[in-house]
C-alpha cells in the first residue's frame, strides 16, 4: 500500500520549518532572529498554501474525505478548517515575537524550532482518526509547550509556570491514555472507523467500559484546553510564561483539543448517549461562568485574559454540547475568530508590558489611549470584539453558536451564554476605561512599536474587522466542513 | 429612482468622520467645520426624503431590492422608511447638526476625538430608523453603544466613568435578549439553512403562535423599554445624562431614547400583535408610573440637568401610553410627541449647557433673577418650557392632546392619571424657570454674566421655528405619517378581533436533534 503523501503535506511542511529552523540556529550567530523568523514565515506560507492545495483536492472526492495510513490519517474539511486555524496561530505568533524573543529571550532560535513543532503536534491531533495518533500528536503539541512556557528563564515565575504546567500536562496525558485503555478494552481497537462500525455488536459491559473510557478520555482533554473545574493551571502558567508565548498557547492547542472533542464527541455520543449531553452542558455552563466572574476581580493583564480565555472555552463548549453538523460549524467558526481576536490582544499586550514585562497590571495602561492612539484603539477593537460587540468577528462567532443552540432546542444553554457574555463586557470596557478615562501614570515606561508587532496587529485588525462584516467565506467553509463530519465514516464503510 | 439616497443618508457622517481622521487634531476649527458640514449635508437629503416621500403609500419607500450581505447566515442589506420612521429620520441630523454647533466653545479637548465619536453616532441612529432586516437593526443599534459610551466616559462630568459604564451595561442587558428573540425568528423563516433570512418582509408574514409571541414581545420590549425608559427600567438615564456632555444629552435625550420607542412601534407592534394585546395593561400602567413619578422625582431636583432628565422619563410615558393605546390618534400623537421631545428637550438640555459653560454650575439655589442679565436668554427658555409643559400653539400641545385623546377612547381612566402628569409636568418646569430667571438677581456672579452671543441665537432659532410650525402647523407632519398608523394600527384591530386559537396553527417543524454521525450524509 502506497503512501499518499498529499494527506500530510501541511504536516510535513511545518516540520521540516522546524528543523530548518533548528539546524540553521547551530551554524548561525546566536541573535540573528529575524533570520529564524523569515524562514518560519516562508514556512508558514508555504503550509497554508498546501492546505488550500488539499481543500482543491477534496472538491474532486466525492466522498468528501481522504484517507489514509491504515486509516490513521483523515484529510476532510474539519481537519483542513483547524489546519487554517493552527497557521493563524503560528503566523500571527511569529510576527508578536520577533522583537520580544530578541529582547528578552536573547534571541533564541530553539524558540522557533519549539512554536512549530508544537504546530506539528496539532495539525496531527486535527487530522486524526486514531485515538492513538491523536495522542501522539497530543504529546508532540504539549512538551513544546511546557518548554516555551518557561523559556522565560531569568523569571521565577515563568519556571514555576513550566512545571506547573508539565504536571498537569502529564497528569491530563495519563487521564486521556487510561480512556484510551479502556476504550480499546471495549472495542478492541483504537480506530474511530473500526469503533463506529463496532458500536452495535458490543455488550453491556463493553458499553460501560467505553462510557467509562469516554468520560476519562474527555477529562484528559478538559485539562488540556483549561475547562472548569480542570482550569487550575491556565492563569498562573499565562501570567508566567513570556507574553507571546502565552499567545501562542491561549488559541492553536485549545482549537486542537477542541478538533479531537468534536470527532470523539460524535463517534462515541452512543456509549453515554443522553448522559454525555448532560456532562457537556454542565462543563460548558461551569466554564463560561466562573472564568468570567473570575476574570472581573483581575488586576494583572494576562491573568484577566487566562479567565477570560477559560470563559471562551466555554462558549465553545456550548457548540461541542450542541454537537452535530451545526455546533461542530459554529465550533469551529468561533476557534478561528477566537484565535484572531486573542493573539490580536496579546499583541498589544506585549507592547504595552514594555521590556522586562515591567508593566503587566491593567491600572499600568492608564492614559494610554491618548499616547498611543494606534495601538489603544487597537486593544480597544479587540476588547469589544472579545465581548461580542457587533461589527467585529467576536459577535458573529457567538452568533452563529447561539444559532445552532436555540436550533438543536438548547434554551438555557444560549442563556447563560448572553448573561455571560454581559458580564464579559464589564471586564473587557474596564481595559478600555483605564486607557482613555483614567488619568495617566507619569512614572509609565514609553513602549516602541516595532514593524512585525505592527504588521502582527495590522492583520490581527483586518481580520477580526472583516470577520465582523463579511464572515461569508469562512463561515461557508465551516458549515460545510459540518456537514461533511460523517464523511470519513461513510468513506470508512466503503473501504473495508 | 436609482440613487441609493437612503445609504447615503446613513453613511454619510461616516465619510465625515473619514475626512476628520486625516485633518491635524489641533486645527480644531477645521474639524468642527468638516462634521457640521457633514451633518448638514445629510440634514438637506433628509429633508428632500421627508419632501419626496409619498404620504398616501404605506409600504416602505426608497427601499431597493435587499443586497445579500451574509449569505450563510441570511442576512440582508435592505433599508426602507415609511411614516413611522420619516420623521425621526429627519429628526436625526437636524438634532446632531445643532448638538455639534453647540460644542464650538464647550468641547476644547481632544476635538477630533469628539467629532468622530460624534458621526459615528449619527450613522448608527440613522441605520436603527431605516434598517429593514433584523441583523442589520442589531448591529446598528450595539454598534452605537460603542462611541456613546466614550463621548460620556472621555468628555463628560466628575461621574463619567460610572455613568458610561452603567450605560452600556443598562442597555447591552436588554439588547443580548432581543439577540436571542431575533435568532429564534430567524430560525422560524425556514427548515433549511439557506432558506433562512432575517429580511423584516419575510419575518412580517411569519405565523407565530400566541404563547410565543409572548416571550419574543418580552425580549424585545426589554430592549426597547430600558432603551425609552421605562419605569421601573429608567435608573440609567438620569445618570448617563447629567454626566454626559451638553451635545451628549441632546443627542442621548433627543434621539436616542426614540431608538426604544421606535422599536416597539416596528417591530414589537406588527410582529407580536396577540401579545401586544396583551400587554397593554402592563405597559400603559408602567407608563403612568413613570410619568407621575418622573415629574415627582423632576420637583424635588436641586440640579437643572437632571431635572430635565427627570422630566423625560414623564415625557416618554406619554408617549408609551399613547402608542399602547392603539388607536391611531393615540398612536399619531406618539410619533409627534417623541418629535416634539426630541426637539424641547434637547433644546432645554442646549440652554442648560450654555448656562453651564458661563457660571459652571447648575444648581438652581446659585441662580435667581438672571432674567435681568440676560433677557434673551430668558425669553428663548421660557418658550421652550412651554412648549415642554404642551401649552396650546407649541409642539407640545400637538403631541400631548392626540395621545390623550387616543388614550381617553380606550381607557378614560389612564387618560384622566396621564393629565395629572400634565398638571405636574407645569408645576416642576415653571417652579424650576421662576427660581432661576426671576425674582432679585442677589448672587455677584450672576450679575455679570453675559446674554445669548450670535452664534447661540442662530442655534436656538431653528428649535423655536419647530416648536411653533410643529404646534401651529402639525398638519405639514400628520400628513405624512397618518396613513402608515392607520395600517398598523387596522393590522392589529383586525387581529385582537380574530385571535389566532392556537390549534389552527401548525406547529413549526423542529428538525434538528442533537445530530449523530448519519447526519454527514450529504
Amino acid at each position: 500500500m502506497g503512501f499518499d503523501w498529499n494527506l500530510i503535506s501541511p504536516e510535513i511542511a511545518v516540520l521540516v520549518t522546524g528543523f530548518v529552523i533548528l539546524i540553521a540556529d547551530l551554524f548561525l550567530k546566536r541573535g540573528r532572529n529575524a533570520i529564524f523568523a523569515t524562514i518560519g514565515f516562508v514556512g508558514i506560507m508555504v503550509t497554508i498554501a498546501l492546505v488550500f492545495r488539499n481543500f482543491d483536492i477534496l472538491r474532486t472526492v466525492t466522498e468528501g474525505a481522504s484517507i489514509g495510513f491504515q486509516n490513521m490519517v483523515i484529510n476532510d474539511r474539519i481537519s483542513l478548517y483547524f489546519k487554517v486555524i493552527f497557521c493563524m496561530g503560528t503566523l500571527l505568533t511569529l510576527f508578536v515575537s520577533v522583537t520580544y524573543v530578541q529582547r528578552e529571550l536573547k534571541g533564541a532560535g530553539e524558540y522557533y524550532t519549539l512554536l512549530f513543532i508544537a504546530t506539528f503536534g496539532m495539525m496531527v491531533m486535527a487530522s486524526s482518526m486514531d485515538l492513538f495518533t491523536v495522542f501522539l500528536g497530543l504529546e508532540v503539541m504539549s512538551i513544546p509547550l511546557y518548554v516555551l512556557a518557561g523559556m522565560y528563564r531569568r523569571r521565577a515565575r515563568a519556571r514555576e509556570a513550566s512545571l506547573k504546567y508539565f504536571l498537569m500536562g502529564a497528569f491530563a496525558s495519563g487521564f486521556l491514555l487510561f480512556g484510551i485503555a479502556l476504550i480499546f478494552g471495549a472495542f478492541g481497537s483504537t480506530n474511530m472507523i473500526d469503533i463506529c462500525k463496532r458500536f452495535g455488536y458490543i455488550d453491556t459491559q463493553g458499553m460501560i467500559l467505553a462510557g467509562a473510557g469516554t468520560i476519562f478520555a474527555l477529562i484528559g482533554f478538559a485539562f488540556k484546553i483549561g475547562v472548569a473545574p480542570f482550569h487550575m493551571w491556565v492563569p498562573d502558567v499565562y501570567e508566567g510564561a513570556a507574553v507571546p508565548a502565552t499567545a501562542f498557547m491561549s488559541a492553536g492547542p485549545k482549537a486542537a483539543a477542541f478538533a479531537v472533542l468534536f470527532r470523539m464527541v460524535s463517534v462515541f455520543w452512543p456509549a453515554l448517549e443522553q448522559n454525555l449531553g448532560t456532562i457537556l452542558w454542565i462543563l460548558a455552563a461551569l466554564t463560561m461562568t466562573w472564568g468570567n466572574i473570575l476574570a472581573i476581580s483581575q488586576t494583572n493583564i494576562k491573568r484577566m485574559l487566562a479567565y477570560s480565555s477559560i470563559a471562551h472555552a466555554g462558549y465553545v463548549m456550548i457548540a461541542l454540547t450542541v454537537g452535530g453538523p451545526e455546533g461542530l460549524a459554529s465550533g469551529a467558526f468561533y476557534l478561528l475568530v477566537y484565535t484572531i481576536v486573542n493573539i490580536g490582544a496579546f499583541s498589544i499586550v506585549t507592547l504595552f508590558v514594555g521590556k522586562g514585562e515591567k508593566q503587566e497590571k491593567i491600572s499600568d495602561f492608564a492614559g494610554f489611549g491618548h499616547k498611543y492612539p494606534f495601538a489603544g484603539i487597537s486593544l480597544t477593537i479587540f476588547m469589544f470584539a472579545l465581548a461580542g460587540i457587533p461589527a467585529t468577528a467576536g459577535f458573529i462567532g457567538k452568533y452563529k453558536i447561539f444559532i445552532a443552540a436555540l436550533n438543536s432546542g438548547f434554551i438555557w444553554l444560549p442563556i447563560i451564554g448572553i448573561a455571560n457574555s454581559l458580564i464579559s463586557v464589564w471586564y473587557y470596557i474596564g481595559v478600555v476605561v483605564t486607557m482613555y478615562m483614567k488619568p495617566a501614570n507619569a512614572e509609565a515606561r514609553s513602549i516602541d512599536l516595532s514593524p512585525t508587532l505592527l504588521v502582527a496587529i495590522l492583520v490581527a485588525l483586518i481580520g477580526t474587522i472583516g470577520l465582523g462584516l463579511f464572515p461569508d467565506l469562512w463561515v461557508g467553509l465551516a458549515d460545510e466542513a459540518g456537514r461533511h463530519l460523517g464523511a470519513a465514516y461513510i468513506l470508512g464503510s466503503l473501504l473495508n | 429612482m436609482n440613487w441609493p439616497i437612503l445609504t447615503w443618508i446613513v453613511f454619510l457622517p461616516v465619510f465625515g468622520a473619514l475626512a476628520i481622521l486625516f485633518i491635524n487634531g489641533n486645527k480644531h476649527n477645521a474639524i468642527r467645520w468638516t462634521a457640521l458640514v457633514a451633518t448638514l449635508i445629510d440634514f438637506v437629503l433628509a429633508i428632500i426624503l421627508f419632501v419626496k416621500f409619498d404620504g398616501s403609500n404605506t409600504a416602505m419607500q426608497f427601499s431597493r431590492e435587499p443586497l445579500i450581505w451574509i449569505h450563510s447566515l441570511g442576512i440582508t442589506y435592505s433599508l426602507g422608511v415609511d411614516g413611522i420612521s420619516l420623521l425621526l429620520v429627519v429628526l436625526t441630523p437636524f438634532l446632531c447638526a445643532i448638538a455639534i454647533a453647540s460644542t464650538w466653545s464647550a468641547v476644547t479637548e481632544k476635538v477630533k476625538g469628539f467629532m468622530i465619536s460624534m458621526l459615528f453616532i449619527e450613522t448608527g441612529m440613522l441605520g436603527v430608523f431605516l434598517a429593514t432586516d433584523l441583523f442589520l437593526f442589531y448591529v446598528f443599534w450595539e454598534v452605537m453603544l460603542v462611541p456613546m459610551y466614550f463621548m460620556i466616559g472621555i468628555w463628560g462630568g466628575p461621574r463619567k466613568i460610572y455613568a458610561a459604564v452603567k450605560f452600556v451595561l443598562f442597555t447591552m442587558f436588554g439588547s443580548l435578549f432581543m439577540l436571542l428573540a431575533i435568532v429564534k425568528l430567524y430560525l422560524m423563516t425556514g427548515p433549511d439553512a439557506f432558506e433562512r433570512t432575517t429580511d423584516l418582509a419575510t419575518i412580517l408574514n411569519l405565523q407565530i403562535t400566541p404563547d410565543l409571541q409572548i416571550w419574543l414581545f418580552l425580549a424585545f420590549a426589554l430592549a426597547f423599554a430600558i432603551k425609552v425608559p421605562l419605569f421601573p427600567f429608567h435608573t440609567w438615564l438620569p445618570d448617563a445624562h447629567v454626566e454626559a456632555p451638553t451635545a451628549g444629552s441632546i443627542i442621548l435625550a433627543g434621539v436616542l431614547l426614540k431608538m426604544g420607542t421606535y422599536g416597539f412601534l416596528r417591530f414589537c407592534l406588527p410582529l407580536f400583535p396577540d401579545a401586544t394585546v396583551y400587554f397593554v395593561p402592563l405597559i400603559s400602567i408602567l407608563a403612568l408610573i413613570g410619568i407621575i413619578y418622573g415629574a415627582l422625582v423632576a420637583m424635588v431636583q436641586k440640579d437643572v440637568k437632571s431635572l430635565v432628565a427627570f422630566s423625560s422619563v414623564a415625557h416618554l410615558g406619554f408617549v408609551m401610553l399613547g402608542m399602547f393605546a392603539l388607536t391611531i390618534q393615540g398612536v399619531t400623537g406618539s410619533i409627534l410627541q417623541m418629535v416634539n421631545h426630541g426637539i424641547t428637550t434637547g433644546a432645554l438640555f442646549l440652554l442648560v449647557g450654555m448656562i453651564y459653560e458661563r457660571r459652571h454650575t447648575r444648581m438652581i439655589a446659585d441662580f435667581g433673577g438672571i432674567a435681568h442679565v440676560m433677557p434673551v436668554f430668558a425669553t428663548v427658555f421660557l418658550i421652550v418650557t412651554l412648549a415642554s409643559i404642551g401649552l396650546p400653539g407649541t409642539n407640545g400641545f400637538v403631541g400631548e392632546f392626540l395621545i390623550l385623546l387616543g388614550t381617553f377612547k380606550v381607557n378614560p381612566v389612564y387618560a384622566v392619571i396621564g393629565t395629572f402628569g400634565i398638571v405636574l409636568a407645569a408645576v416642576y418646569m415653571l417652579w424650576m424657570v421662576q427660581r432661576v430667571f426671576y425674582g432679585e438677581c442677589d448672587k455677584d456672579e450672576n450679575k455679570k454674566l453675559l446674554d445669548m452671543n450670535g452664534r447661540e441665537k442662530l442655534i436656538a432659532i431653528p428649535l423655536i421655528i419647530m416648536i411653533f410650525w410643529l404646534g401651529i402647523f402639525p398638519g405639514t407632519f400628520i400628513n405624512k405619517i397618518e396613513p402608515s398608523v392607520k395600517k398598523l394600527v387596522n393590522e392589529i384591530q383586525m387581529k385582537k378581533k380574530k385571535p389566532i386559537a392556537p390549534h389552527e396553527i401548525v406547529p413549526e417543524t423542529n428538525t434538528d436533534e442533537i445530530e449523530n454521525i448519519e447526519n454527514g450524509e450529504n
